[in-house]
């Protein structure tokens, strides 16, 4: 991958298979724990018959997830649950959407894409979530180092990390210009 | 500068001072972590709430270099929908009341 270029109207890039593949099973990965903690959530006998879906008041215990999944107010516990049953299952849905567009828009055996402005948007924030998710686990710093020592058990996965974090960016430079 | 005080509290009606706290507004405060790259977060900032590049890049940097920044206020319900389109944008987003 050469990063992405406007072309035509269009935010344009070509993938290998090995990037496609790469990137595919990342953002199927946050998709899958995004489903897990909706399935999760036990059936509300109230939202079924009112037909509002009402999400869990408490904050994932999952690391990656409570990263994805924030609380409205630091303090407040009463506050921020009342806020996440309301708003979980809509902020869930979009983060399912976006990584959605980028599985039917990556080839999966890699070669091009090419994205409408609103596809582009939502490849960034599916992007932004692989990135908050691995840089969880990943325990990242601001002052992350480009490499790990090879005996360190995260080096391998700090090269994706930083290969994500130069698609991310020469994404937002394509749609916000320079 | 400094305010006189003591003399308009002696003629603050309690009830007129309760509505005021109710009125007080609410802050959507961003916070600084290390995954979110400034040239995102200046975006979100743009998109999401219209700020010019300039204004979206001084509330960045606010966050980079202070640790957080208040990047709305207004009503609660409000400010609830600003955190909740944040989080949908995956920046670390709180709301909480002027003090």
């Amino acid at each position: 991958m050469n990063g992405w270029r406007r072309r035509g109207g269009l935010v344009v890039t070509a993938l290998s298979e090995r990037e496609a593949g790469l990137l595919r099973g990342l953002v199927g990965q946050v998709r899958d724990m995004l489903a897990a903690r909706v399935a999760a959530t036990p059936p509300d006998e109230l939202a079924e018959l009112t037909g509002i879906t009402v999400g869990p008041t408490t904050a994932p215990t999952d690391r990656v997830l409570a990263r994805l999944l924030p609380d409205f107010h630091r303090e407040d516990a009463t506050l921020s649950g009342g806020l996440r049953a309301l708003h979980e299952p809509e902020l869930v849905a979009v983060k399912d959407g976006v990584a959605g567009v980028v599985l039917d828009t990556c080839p999966a055996r890699g070669g091009r894409v090419r994205l409408s402005d609103e596809q582009a948007q939502a490849w960034l924030s599916a992007l932004n979530d692989v990135r908050l998710a691995l840089g969880t686990v990943l325990e990242v710093t601001e002052d992350m180092p480009d490499e790990l020592p090879p005996e360190d058990p995260r080096a391998a996965h700090l090269v994706v990390y930083h290969w994500l974090t130069w698609v991310q960016e020469s994404l937002i430079q394509a749609l916000a210009g320079p | 500068m400094t305010t006189p005080v003591e003399l308009e509290q002696t003629q603050v009606d309690p009830a007129v001072n309760e509505v005021a706290t109710v009125d007080r507004p609410w802050l959507t405060i961003v916070w600084n972590d290390p995954v979110n790259l400034m040239s995102y977060v200046t975006y979100v900032f743009q998109k999401l709430f219209g700020y010019s590049r300039e204004e979206a890049t001084r509330l960045m940097l606010d966050v980079h270099r202070k640790g957080r920044a208040v990047v709305t206020r207004g009503s609660r319900d409000k400010m609830e929908i600003d955190v909740a389109k944040l989080h949908g944008a995956g920046l670390w987003a709180t709301m909480q009341r002027d003090v």
